[in-house]
Parts: structure tokens; C-alpha cells; sequence
């Protein structure tokens, strides 16, 4: 009865209930934050199973609640390995970042330039870095500065090529326009190819976010043959030799939280860069 | 040489006219560096406050003239004087033209406002002191609410709007404009055929617009310069002497109606005197 009178208030209010504005609903929202939780319960319950089921003794594989007690039993030797392994994956992804946006810049400067160094990047991307690393190990003056070269290598040439790519593929009527008024090459750079590049760059920033990560490891295990540094990968390996696997397992979980952490940063600053206008970061309106 | 010679005699000939030119483009030619000849020996005398429309069929070069103009890539000879504006190092006449791209050339990452601020900014004017200017551009073409939204929120239409605010915010002498309104649907396109006429009569600024729509070009200008291509060269150069104010009356008036008539027919002509000569 009482809606009644709200329907003869007449045809258009009528529309306005019909016509809402679609809704995100709260349902789907926390769907999309419990289906991974859920999935990743599931998984590490399986391997619960699988170890308690099967009787698999601790040295062929711990349980899941084995290896939680050792993360956190074992942290005063895991964490401050853990900072090591940070302190050389940020410095080399800040290094990394720095020349290889100076190194992009100053390729875009003429063609001569580009053909001229280029070829050097290349051949650094498509040597396997482990095969240089105990070179590397060898001329670096110690241990530290050689695993920070090692990763720089690695993350240096997706932020470069990513870069390059950018600072290439600018409207060239927006080049025009700057020519038309008189733009110099520093406004040029910086009002319109550096924001233009940014899509790229984040792309770059992404991979060689994650590639820093894994090159630090790499270099780590390379140095840890040679007993120095103590780095997660090195308690990594100490442990596998020592037949320990739930601290090895333990340091897996750590360097792995260390990975999706990365990716978690570095898409979120991507997402605030680019949200106000770049497609890819822009929910599609359909 | 004998280009030279040739310009030359037509300079000598054509000072009184030149006298009151904006722009006035002495035998210039183009030859891209893949040989074709996009222009060859074209002269022309724009006059302060006309409306001149470039018409021509595709590669007839009338982009490349204006590009030429512009300053947007050297002519192959001949000369290019700007007889009432000062002259900067590159021989152009800085903050005196605006260019009207036929897509709308926004810089997505910049709200509307960043992207008219932009040419004052490249002068090196303060955004607290360009704030009035931009605030009063942006009215003139009708976005006063949107200088806080970004290109991409933004229909075809006013996109092209940002794009005019953009190339008028220097309030240039000369404004260039690259068939600015080709991709854009009919009913928007006589809309901003309006707003553009009525900027022109306003600001009394002298415009060259390129087209290939000869209704386009009969409803805007005042004189229209048919080209013909293969080389790109002048035609024709036709005045349009009408007194009637332009609106929707005059588009289904007899007058424009003549009008179009008379442009088509030379069109035509120019299109067949370039396949003759193949």
C-alpha cells in the first residue's frame, strides 16, 4: 500500500529506479580478495595431506606447519639474511633504474649514438649472467659490489629497452607542435617524451623489479661456493647441505613474499602514474 | 636557376599585394627524399583577416603547404616572408602561428587545462600568470567546466575544441588548420564550422584551412585556393564575395548554393586538367 503513492508520483521517478547506475557488489569485491586466500589454504593444505598421509619423513619434505615453526624459530638467522638479499635487489633495481633512464636518454640523442652503444647493452642481455658471474666475483674488489653488479645486469636492460621504446613513441604531430614552438631539446624531454615514455617505463620497472630479485639470488649462489656473503640464497644452500629442509623451505617462503611484494610495489606505483589516463590502467567503461 | 629567376620576376610583380600580407610564399617547391614533387613553384599572398581555404584532392600538396608554412619542415626552394611579424632564429615568426592538427594532438597524461597551458608554458610563462588567459580560451570555445578533465573523458568534438583553445591561447596572428574537422561526424562538423567562423569574425585573426570538402570550404572562407596535384600546384584562386552572414539560413540559401556550384566545377577541372597530363 504505501508504495502507492511513490508510483503516481509519476513516470520519471519510475525510470530513475530503473535506470540505475550498474553497482560493483560488495559480494563480488570480497570474492576477488577470498577465491586466491582460499585457493592458496587449499594448496597448503594438500601438502599437509600429503606429508602426514604418507609418513614422508622431514628430510625428504617437511609439512607446512613444520616449515612455519622453523620460519619463525629460525628468524634471527633467516632475517638478517633477508636483509642482505633486499639491501643488494634495491640497490641494483635503484641503479638500474637510474642508468638505464640516463642510458635510454642519451641513446634517443641521434641514431649514431644509438648504433654506436647499443650493441654493447645487447651483448650484456644475452650473456647468461651466470656464466659471468665468477668473473665477476674474480675483478669486483668484494664480494658485495660484485652480487650488486650481477643483479644491476640483469634489471639494466628491460628498464633500458622498455625506455627507449618510450622515449621513441611519441606523437610525432605532439614533436611538431613542440618544433612549432620552439621547443629546446631539454622541454622537449622532459614536458613530453619522459611522461610519454611512462606506460613503458613502468613495464620495464615491473620485470626489472622481479629480475633483481631472482639476479640477486643467482649471484648469491654463485658467491656462496666461494663461502662469502650471507644472503637468504647462501642460508638457502647452507641449509640444503645440511639436509635442514624445513629452514630451506622456510627461506623459499621468505624470498618468495619477497617476489610478490616487489611485483605488489611496483604495480601499484604503476597504477598511480598511470590511472588517470593511460588505457591500460583505466577500468573499461562497457 | 631558373626557379630563382622565375620567383623573382613574381615577387617584383606582386609588392603592393605582398605589402599587406601575412604570409607570402615566393615559387616555393618540395621534393620529398623519395622524389616526388609534393609542391612545385607555388606563390601565394595571404591577406591580413582572410579566411582561405586550401581545397584540393589528396597529394595535391596542401598539407605540405601549410606544414611548409608552419615551419614544419623546410621548403626544397624558394622563400617564405612574414612581412608584419618579427622573425626568431629560425625564421619564423614565434607565438604568431597556431596549428590546428586534423587529429586533436592532446597530451593524454595533461587535463585540459595542461594541454592550452602548454604553448605558454614552452614561452616560459608562469601558470599563475597564464591561469586568466587559458580560463578565457577555454570559454571562448565553449569547455569553461572541463579544464580538470583529461582528454580521454572527452568526446571527438571537444577534444578538437582543446585542440583550437590550444593553437589560439598565444593569440596568434595567423591560424593554421590541417582538415582539423575530416574525422569528425557531420552534425559536430557544422557545429564547429560555426564556432570557428565565429572566433575568426571576433578576433579578426587571418585563418588557412586545408580541406578537401568543397561545401566546407564555400560555407567558411572567403577566398579559396584550389590546387591540383601531381605536381602540387595553384590552380585556381577564387574570391568569395558574398555580404550574407554565414549561419544555417545561408546554407540552404541560393547563394551558397551558386557558390559550391562554382567550386565543384573548378575542382573538377583541376582533378582532370592533373589526369590529362599523366
Amino acid at each position: 500500500m504505501s508504495s502507492e503513492p511513490q508510483a503516481a508520483a509519476g513516470p520519471a521517478s519510475h525510470d530513475d529506479a530503473v535506470i540505475a547506475p550498474p553497482r560493483i557488489g560488495i559480494n563480488e569485491r570480497l570474492l576477488t580478495i577470498l577465491v586466491p586466500i582460499i585457493m592458496l589454504g587449499l594448496a597448503i593444505l594438500g601438502w599437509h595431506l600429503l606429508v602426514t598421509l604418507n609418513n614422508i619423513p622431514k628430510y625428504i619434505l617437511p609439512g607446512p606447519q613444520l616449515v612455519f615453526q622453523t620460519l619463525w624459530s629460525d628468524m634471527p638467522v633467516l632475517f638478517p639474511a633477508l636483509l642482505v638479499t633486499l639491501r643488494i635487489t634495491f640497490s641494483a633495481l635503484g641503479l638500474a633504474v637510474l642508468v638505464g633512464v640516463l642510458f635510454a636518454v642519451l641513446l634517443i640523442q641521434s641514431k649514431w649514438i644509438e648504433l654506436a652503444l647499443y650493441p654493447f647493452a645487447v651483448i650484456l642481455q644475452v650473456t647468461p649472467i651466470v656464466a659471468i658471474a665468477p668473473l665477476i666475483l674474480i675483478y669486483a674488489p668484494s664480494t658485495q659490489i660484485a652480487l650488486l653488479i650481477v643483479a644491476f645486469l640483469v634489471a639494466f636492460f628491460p628498464i633500458l629497452s622498455n625506455m627507449v621504446q618510450g622515449l621513441k613513441s611519441v606523437d610525432h604531430n605532439l614533436l611538431n607542435l613542440f618544433d612549432l614552438y620552439g621547443a629546446s631539446r631539454w622541454k622537449q624531454l622532459i614536458y613530453l617524451r619522459l611522461p610519454a615514455s611512462m606506460p613503458y617505463f613502468m613495464t620495464g620497472l615491473r620485470i626489472g623489479g622481479g629480475l633483481s630479485l631472482i639476479a640477486a639470488v643467482v649471484a648469491e649462489f654463485a658467491a656462496g661456493s666461494a663461502g662469502a656473503g650471507s644472503g637468504l640464497a647462501f642460508r638457502l644452500l647452507e641449509a640444503g647441505f645440511r639436509l635442514n629442509y624445513a629452514r630451506l623451505y622456510a627461506a623459499l617462503i621468505l624470498l618468495t613474499l619477497t617476489g610478490v611484494a616487489i611485483f605488489g610495489v611496483t604495480s601499484f606505483v604503476s597504477w598511480l602514474v598511470l590511472h588517470r589516463w593511460h588505457e591500460s590502467a583505466v577500468r573499461r567503461e562497457n | 636557376m631558373t626557379l630563382e629567376v622565375a620567383s623573382h620576376k613574381t615577387a617584383s610583380a606582386a609588392v603592393p599585394s605582398a605589402a599587406r600580407a601575412v604570409v607570402s610564399m615566393r615559387g616555393i617547391s618540395k621534393v620529398f627524399s623519395n622524389g616526388t614533387l609534393a609542391l612545385s613553384n607555388m606563390s601565394l599572398d595571404v591577406r591580413r583577416g582572410e579566411f582561405l581555404s586550401l581545397l584540393g584532392p589528396s597529394g595535391c600538396g596542401k598539407s605540405t603547404a601549410l606544414r611548409i608554412i608552419a615551419g614544419l619542415g623546410a621548403p626544397s626552394s624558394g622563400t617564405i616572408d612574414w612581412p608584419s611579424s618579427t622573425i626568431n632564429a629560425k625564421g619564423l615568426p614565434q607565438g604568431d602561428i597556431g596549428f590546428v592538427f586534423q587529429d586533436p594532438t592532446l597530451m593524454p597524461w595533461q587535463t585540459v587545462f595542461g594541454n592550452v597551458y602548454l604553448p605558454l608554458r614552452l614561452a616560459g610563462v608562469s601558470k599563475r600568470d597564464a591561469t586568466e588567459r587559458i580560463t578565457e580560451t577555454l570559454s571562448l570555445v565553449g569547455l569553461d567546466d572541463f579544464a580538470q578533465s583529461y582528454p580521454r573523458e572527452l568526446s571527438g568534438g571537444m577534444k578538437m575544441r582543446v585542440s583550437i583553445a590550444r593553437a589560439l591561447v598565444t593569440k596568434p596572428k595567423l591560424l593554421l588548420m590541417d582538415e582539423p574537422f575530416a574525422a569528425l561526424d557531420e552534425i559536430t562538423r557544422q557545429k564547429l564550422n560555426d564556432d570557428v567562423l565565429r572566433l575568426w569574425r571576433q578576433s579578426g585573426i587571418t585563418v588557412i584551412f586545408v580541406t578537401h570538402s568543397v561545401f566546407e570550404s564555400a560555407y567558411l572562407s572567403n577566398r579559396i585556393v584550389v590546387m591540383r596535384a601531381r605536381p602540387g600546384q595553384v590552380f585556381a584562386d577564387l574570391p568569395i564575395d558574398t555580404a550574407a552572414v554565414r549561419d544555417e539560413e545561408y546554407r540552404t540559401s541560393e547563394e551558397y548554393r551558386a557558390t559550391c556550384a562554382v567550386v565543384s566545377r573548378t575542382l573538377h577541372d583541376a582533378i582532370h586538367s592533373a589526369e590529362v597530363r599523366q
